[in-house]
Parts: structure tokens; C-alpha cells; sequence
């Protein structure tokens, strides 16, 4: 029980809400598609960081944000976030000790999964949320993971 | 990796293998059924009507750094660009306030003519300006945020204009706002008619590059460039004759049965900041004004084929302008009015006088 009041609940919300902000601000088109996936990046790095804050319902609420900003399905991005988070939350431990570099490497696979997910949804409803060179965004994703999990970590990190 | 600095709070995790996978199975399915639920039947309105109205602080927030862009540049310009801006812009107004009065003088003459005075094609009955919020513009999304919402009496499937021509409609009403699907949205189609030759056709979106397509046109169909678009009336939404585009592109290829014709809106999509939502005179099922018209212009003889297709638009005011407007834009417009104006005089003479003056004033 102690242990759990030091979970940082207000500082992964601020941030979680900063990140959606990020990803739905209006770019110019030529630069929304290389936008790395800021809400994912987050969300990853509270469910390595600290699991037992948020876990998986950070996920699936932070998704459910993300469809009614964006108009999508109700659930689609709360599915492909919440099976991230489910594999970040299980694999904490070995992702933590990963070097950064490493670690860029596995978010780029979490990142992909999600596209695919978000992909597929989008198959099955006929709709048609992005073009092909969205998946740029899970490289670019992947190279900011460094910078993110620095400036994440600086903001809760006992001084 | 030394930013992680809650060690100790996770250590206590291990021995939770299960519960994550528990969990994750319980929203997976939550998700599946929400997807499903809001895929099929949309059962999901209230829901996603209380979360639109959650969402709309973030969505003002996230539109603020454009806002005050808009505002920086607005408040900094100067003396004379705002001198010249109010001198062109009143210049526009007398020439609208001349344009509305030869309107009205044609609305009453078009109307005489059909001895329809009650059942004028739609006009538009209320406007209400709407600001833009927040707009998305990419390849596969051309979608906008309004600040108006059901609290102001907005609801789906709404026409929305601006001062050039059509833009689009409401798809998801939330209590302060709206969002709306544009017509060059992929997903958005709206039937249009060429307005030189009546010929009817599907517009469709055609995403980022700000065009429409018409992908239904034969090979060998009368379009060219230049040709306007207007709505048919066609599907109950839109109301007929506003303009949609304009004709940019005509392709026609030898092998290709359909001819490849692209058309430009002549809404001012990425310029607008204030839009008009609409309300039809007919789209209201309280209209006094068509309804109890049917009933004495059915036992008229000389003047069914005019008042036929009135009688079918009052009958189902929800779809109004399904049946009226094709007959009276087409080609037969020369036979229609001929046997109409037989049978008004003798209805209302008295009515007729002094529209008959009214015209003449203006002319």
C-alpha cells in the first residue's frame, strides 16, 4: 500500500493529456504523416516505468481518447493500445534493462503492432484513417524514443 | 536504465504474472464489443454525443495555436489593408443587396410561373454561422470542428455552406460542437447535376488533392471544362440547386467506358473560418406553408403535370428535394410552365397583381 501512493497518477495523466495534445494537433499534411506517435510513446513508457500506476487502463482510456479525436471507431485505437501496453506491462522488466538503442528497437516492433491493428480495423470497416506513408510514423516514433523516455523520466524521477 | 526510478514499486509485480493477460483479454473485448456496436446500428450516439462534449476543452486547446496565429495576424495588420479590406468588403454588401433584390423579384416570377407560390424550391429558412474550431485536412481525412452543436438546434446530416458554395455536412453532433465532412472527404459523396445540361451524377471526394471526381460519367456524356455543378436534390441532404465545383479536368480515354472528370469545390475550403449551417424551408415538418397544399392541387385538372411533383415533395417533407427539382432544372422547364400559368391566375388572382408590380419596380 505504500508503495503505491508514490505512484506518479498526476504526472503520468499531465503527460498522457500533453501527449494527446501532441497527436492531434493540426499539422501541415507534409509533416502529420512523419509525426511520431507521441500518445504511444507515452503511454509505452509509463507501462515500462511504472506498471502498477496506470498498467493497461491507461491504454485502452488514452485509445478511446484518441477515436473520438480523431472520428474513428469507437475502440480502435483503444484496442491496438491497450495489446501494446499489455506486452510493454508484461515485459517491463527485460525492456527496462535494455539499452536505450535497444529499447528504440522494441518500441519500433510495439509501434508497428499498433499500425497494424489500427490497419486492420480500418480494413474491416471501410473506412480509411491514413495513407500508405503513415508508417513512416513508426520510425520516426522509434527515433525519438530516446529523447521522450529522458524527458518522461526527468519529470517523475526521485529527486 | 537510471530515468526508471520506481524499481522498487514494480519488484513487487512478479508475482502477478497472469493478471495483465486477464485484464488485457477483459478490454480487447470491451473494444471488440464497442467497435461492433458503433460499426453496426450506431447504438453508441449517446455515448459518443457525452464524450464529444467531454473532448471539446481539448479540441479548443489544440486549435488555440492557429486561433491565436489568426489573432496576431489579425490585430497587427494595418490602417490601410484594413481601409482597403472595409471598401472592398462594402462594396461586395451593395452588390449582394442588389443581387437579393433581383432574387426575390425571380423567386416570385420563377413561382408564378409554375403556379407553385407555396412550394418554392428550397430556400435556405435560418442560417447559423459557425466557427471553425479545428480543421483536418489530410490525405484520406477532410473533416472540420464547428462551435456549434445540438444546444444550438445543429443536427447529423445537416448541409453546411459557406458564402461560395457547398462544403459539406454534419456527421457528428456533440452539445457545443460539430463535426463535418467535407465534400472533397473520400468518404463523402454528393449528387450533383451539370447545371448546362441537367445531366445528374455522383461527386465524390477525392481526398488531399481538394478536388471532387465524378467516376459515374460515361465516355461519351456532355460535360466540359468549365461546366458547374450543382446539387440535385438527390438523397434528401442537400438541397437542389446550390453550387457545388466547377468542371476542371475532362479525361476521356478510348479503352475506358466511364470518362475520368475532375471538378474543383467552389467552397473556399482552406480559407473559410466562419461557415453557415442551414435549415431548408421544407426540411421542417412544421411548415404550414407546403403542407396543406396537395390536397386543392390534385383535383386540378389542366395543371397536374406541374403540381405532380409538388404533391409527392409535401407528401415526404423529410426527403423534400427528391422529387421537385430534377423536372424543373432539366430540359422539359419550356412545357411545364406553359400549362402552369393556364391554371394560377384564376386560383389567385389577386395574389398575382401585385407580384406582377413587384417585378416591375425591381426591373
Amino acid at each position: 500500500m505504500n508503495a503505491r501512493m508514490r505512484e506518479p497518477r498526476g504526472r503520468l495523466f499531465l503527460t498522457i493529456l500533453l501527449a494527446l495534445f501532441l497527436s492531434v494537433v493540426p499539422l501541415p499534411a507534409w509533416l502529420d504523416d512523419v509525426r511520431p506517435a507521441f500518445l504511444v510513446l507515452t503511454v509505452l513508457y509509463w507501462s515500462i516505468a511504472a506498471p502498477r500506476a496506470g498498467g493497461i487502463a491507461v491504454g485502452w482510456i488514452s485509445g478511446l481518447a484518441l477515436d473520438i479525436f480523431q472520428g474513428s471507431v469507437l475502440g480502435q485505437h483503444a484496442l491496438a493500445l491497450s495489446l501494446v501496453t499489455y506486452i510493454a506491462v508484461r515485459e517491463h522488466q527485460k525492456i527496462r534493462s535494455k539499452p536505450v538503442f535497444q529499447q528504440s528497437l522494441i518500441v519500433m516492433g510495439e509501434i508497428f503492432i499498433y499500425e497494424f491493428i489500427v490497419f486492420a480495423i480500418d480494413g474491416w470497416t471501410g473506412h480509411t484513417l491514413y495513407g500508405p506513408l503513415h508508417w513512416l510514423q513508426i520510425l520516426t516514433s522509434a527515433a525519438i524514443w530516446p529523447i521522450a523516455a529522458a524527458l518522461l523520466g526527468r519529470s517523475h524521477a526521485p529527486r | 536504465m537510471a530515468a526508471y526510478g520506481l524499481g522498487a514499486t514494480n519488484r513487487r509485480l512478479t508475482g502477478h504474472g497472469s493478471a495483465p493477460g486477464f485484464r488485457f483479454t477483459l478490454y480487447a473485448i470491451v473494444s471488440i464489443v464497442v467497435m461492433v456496436l458503433d460499426q453496426r446500428g450506431g447504438w453508441l450516439n449517446q455515448a459518443r454525443f457525452l464524450l464529444q462534449a467531454a473532448a471539446y476543452p481539448l479540441q479548443l486547446a489544440v486549435s488555440s495555436p492557429s486561433a491565436a496565429w489568426a489573432w496576431i495576424k489579425e490585430t497587427t495588420q494595418s490602417r490601410e489593408a484594413l481601409r482597403a479590406e472595409n471598401t472592398r468588403l462594402r462594396l461586395r454588401e451593395s452588390e449582394l443587396a442588389l443581387r437579393a433584390l433581383n432574387y426575390e423579384a425571380l423567386a416570385k416570377e420563377n413561382a408564378q410561373l409554375r403556379g407553385l407560390s407555396h412550394a418554392l424550391p428550397p430556400i435556405a429558412d435560418r442560417w447559423l454561422i459557425g466557427e471553425i474550431v479545428n480543421v483536418e485536412l489530410t490525405t484520406l481525412r477532410q473533416r472540420l470542428l464547428l462551435n456549434r452543436g445540438t444546444t444550438n438546434g445543429v443536427f447529423e446530416g445537416q448541409a453546411v455552406l459557406d458564402g461560395w458554395g457547398l462544403l459539406g455536412q454534419t456527421i457528428h453532433t456533440g452539445p457545443w460542437s460539430t463535426e463535418v465532412i467535407l465534400v472533397t472527404d473520400p468518404e463523402h459523396a454528393v449528387p450533383v447535376q451539370i447545371e448546362r445540361t441537367g445531366l445528374r451524377t455522383i461527386a465524390v471526394g477525392a481526398g488531399n488533392e481538394g478536388t471532387l471526381a465524378l467516376p459515374y460519367l460515361p465516355a461519351n456524356a456532355d460535360v466540359k471544362v468549365g461546366d458547374l455543378l450543382i446539387t440535385s436534390g438527390l438523397g434528401g441532404v442537400f438541397p437542389a440547386g446550390y453550387p457545388v465545383a466547377r468542371v476542371a479536368e475532362v479525361h476521356r480515354d478510348a479503352i475506358q467506358p466511364l470518362a475520368q472528370v475532375r471538378a474543383v469545390p467552389l467552397a473556399r475550403i482552406d480559407r473559410d473560418r466562419e461557415v453557415a449551417l442551414v435549415w431548408f424551408k421544407d426540411e421542417r415538418t412544421n411548415n404550414p406553408d407546403i403542407q396543406p397544399q396537395p390536397t386543392p392541387a390534385q383535383p386540378k385538372t389542366p395543371a397536374t403535370s406541374a403540381a405532380a411533383p409538388q404533391g409527392a415533395a409535401a407528401a415526404a417533407p423529410t426527403v423534400p428535394a427528391k422529387a421537385t427539382p430534377p423536372p424543373a432544372a432539366a430540359t422539359p422547364p419550356a412545357a411545364a410552365p406553359v400549362k402552369a400559368k393556364a391554371a394560377p391566375p384564376p386560383k389567385t388572382p389577386p395574389k398575382a397583381a401585385p407580384e406582377d408590380e413587384a417585378e416591375d419596380a425591381v426591373k
